[in-house]
């Protein structure tokens, strides 16, 4: 447990002393803010138009929510591409690796700092909320689907490390462990759409088995159906953390794999 | 400390190290000598607990490596060929991780003690990217020392230093070996011979021998050799070295240079000067060969192919 902390807490430390993190932080806070911007001058103009006043009910999930977690479809891959790509490639993972660490530890470590860290820039972005709420007149916003988004975000980020960490176990290249966990992660984002695709074309409403695992595997589905709006159910959980176990369970199984080869 | 039987690791359809069996004791310091490719790297990161062997066992300060991984790990320093570093992180900032890896009561004082030892005392604040090859070399000789290990594992730890730097690390392996056990590779012949007290010859995975370099000297100098070099007309000067007792075989090199053959064993190069003398030859210089380790290696890794090529034509001729 202490080695999976010492390792965590150095991988944490070394996002804040390498210039490239701060570069993902700047531009994830520059696209939200134009985002957060243009979405919420829509908003206010349309509320004038209509005046009507349920626009505050889900103004926070509208104006930043749904933006922010795209952004970080794009940007976790970035912040996770070195984790264990970066080891392999200067060759300290044999460092690692003769040190008295349990293979198991050093991914769950690796993947509780880069976790740590995501945490971090998402942790940053409560800056909008709260703005949200001063301006709005004159009870603010709901807060129950904020806090309730913002659990399940925290989930969803570990998932998505965790899917950086054990698409990056086999590389030595950063880059192409970016495009890797891109790839992956891209593709449990869509794989709602293919079962709305697999349900159209094959006429049966979608009731297919693979449509139906397409569904349950869909990552946004678990977040924008419940947490969103406002409701917390274990399902979600269960799926977003058995991602991260069965992830961290494969990069282990890849780590591990230099003694069998 | 360190014990191997029948040590065998294949790579797919390849056999890195085939069948290795040797020792290390307790304040020994052993040279891993072969070419590139012998499989010098692989039987340490075996030894290392990195990769476990195919076949065969090995113990290390009194450990299994597959068995007991950990508790090896524990007990061993490493520092492989690349220097695994961290270029992001200053030097404190690496051994203090090192060191807490490691979970050592007394991190502080242990990193410290390993600065003073490799002599990192003012760089201690750089960032390890911004060292010189050599300063890295000595961070990675740090990080391996940090935890006073019994046995150290150091993979071509001189490998491209400059000669400066090459003296320096030898000078520090030299003084770990009083309280560690060093087991170190190496494809540089007089580094084996100054630092070891005992070498293993390795070629395609096959220990070709193993002893003192002394002694395997001694086993391969069937016989010596010495070169005389005479001032003007050499004339004659064949027949005078051939009749001295103890002479083997003479070889007239070139302009007034010969090689003599002499028996092992006998000083007979007063002889020689003196009959040259009263023969009114002016010698200019006499000095004795010797064999050194770089002959034997060649001689031994050399046999070893031969007898491997023999072996599969004899094989290709019977098919």
């Amino acid at each position: 447990m202490r080695n999976i902390w010492t390792i965590a807490w150095k991988e944490f430390k070394l996002y804040f002393g390498t210039p490239i993190f701060y570069m993902i932080s700047a531009m994830m806070f520059l696209f939200l803010g134009i985002i957060f911007y243009s979405n919420l001058a829509q908003v206010i103009s349309s509320a004038a138009s209509s005046s009507s006043s349920g626009a505050s009910q889900d103004l926070p999930g509208a104006v930043m929510l749904g933006p922010l977690l795209t952004i970080l479809l794009f940007a976790t891959p970035a912040i996770t591409m070195r984790l264990v790509a970066e080891e392999n490639s200067l060759g300290t993972i044999e460092l690692m690796l003769t040190a008295p660490v349990r293979d198991s530890e050093l991914i769950i470590g690796k993947w509780l700092g880069g976790t740590l860290f995501t945490s971090v820039l998402v942790g940053l972005t409560w800056v909008y909320p709260i703005f949200l709420h001063a301006i709005t007149k004159p009870n603010g916003i709901d807060q129950g689907p904020l806090v309730s988004s913002y659990l399940v975000l925290l989930l969803l980020v570990g998932a998505l490390v965790a899917i950086g960490v054990c698409v990056s176990a086999p590389f030595k290249n950063v880059t192409a462990a970016f495009f890797a966990s891109l790839m992956v992660s891209l593709a449990l984002w869509v794989s709602g759409l293919g079962a709305s695709a697999l349900s159209y074309s094959g006429g049966t409403g979608g009731t297919s088995l693979f449509g139906t695992i397409l569904q349950y595997m869909d990552f946004t589905s678990h977040f924008y159906n419940t947490a969103y709006a406002g409701r917390l159910d274990l399902k979600d959980i269960v799926f977003y953390a058995s991602i991260i176990v069965l992830m961290l369970f494969f990069a282990t199984r890849i780590v591990e794999s230099r003694r069998w080869r | 400390m360190i014990q191997v039987t029948n040590l065998t690791k294949w790579y797919g359809l390849r056999k890195a190290i085939d069948g290795l069996n040797f020792h290390a004791k307790k304040g020994e310091i052993v040279g891993f000598l072969g070419p590139n490719g012998a499989g010098k790297t692989t039987t340490m990161r075996i030894l290392t607990a990195y990769q476990p062997p195919s076949e065969g066992r090995a113990i290390v300060a009194g450990y299994d490596v597959v068995e007991e991984s950990l508790e090896v790990r524990r007990r061993v320093g490493y520092l492989p060929e690349t220097v695994p570093l961290y270029m992001d992180m200053t030097v404190l900032e690496y051994l203090d991780f090192m060191a807490s890896l490691r979970r050592l009561p007394n991190a502080d004082q242990c990193v410290d003690e390993a600065i003073q030892r490799v002599n990192l005392g003012d760089r201690v604040e750089s960032y390890i990217g911004n060292l010189s090859k050599g300063m890295k070399q000595r961070v990675g000789l740090a990080q391996a020392v940090l935890h006073k290990p019994e046995v150290l594992i150091l993979d071509e730890p001189t490998i491209g230093l400059d000669p400066m730097q090459v003296v320096e690390v030898r000078n520090f392996i030299r003084e770990l070996g009083q309280d560690h056990t060093v087991l170190l590779s190496t494809h540089i012949l007089s580094e084996a011979q100054q630092l070891c007290n005992r070498v293993l010859i390795i070629n395609k995975g096959h220990i070709v021998a193993e002893d003192r370099p002394e002694n395997l000297q001694a086993r391969l100098a069937g016989a010596e050799r010495i070169t005389i070099e005479l001032a003007g007309d050499s004339d004659g000067a064949v027949d005078v070295i051939s009749g001295v007792k103890g002479v083997l075989t003479v070889e007239p090199m070139s302009d007034g240079v010969f090689e003599v053959e002499i028996t092992p064993g006998q000083e007979i190069r007063p002889a020689i000067v003196r009959a040259l003398t009263r023969a009114g030859q002016d010698v200019v210089e006499v000095h004795s060969q010797g064999v050194d380790l770089e002959q034997i290696f060649l001689e031994l890794t050399r046999s070893d192919n031969k007898s491997k090529g023999k072996h599969q034509l004899q094989k290709k001729k019977k098919e």
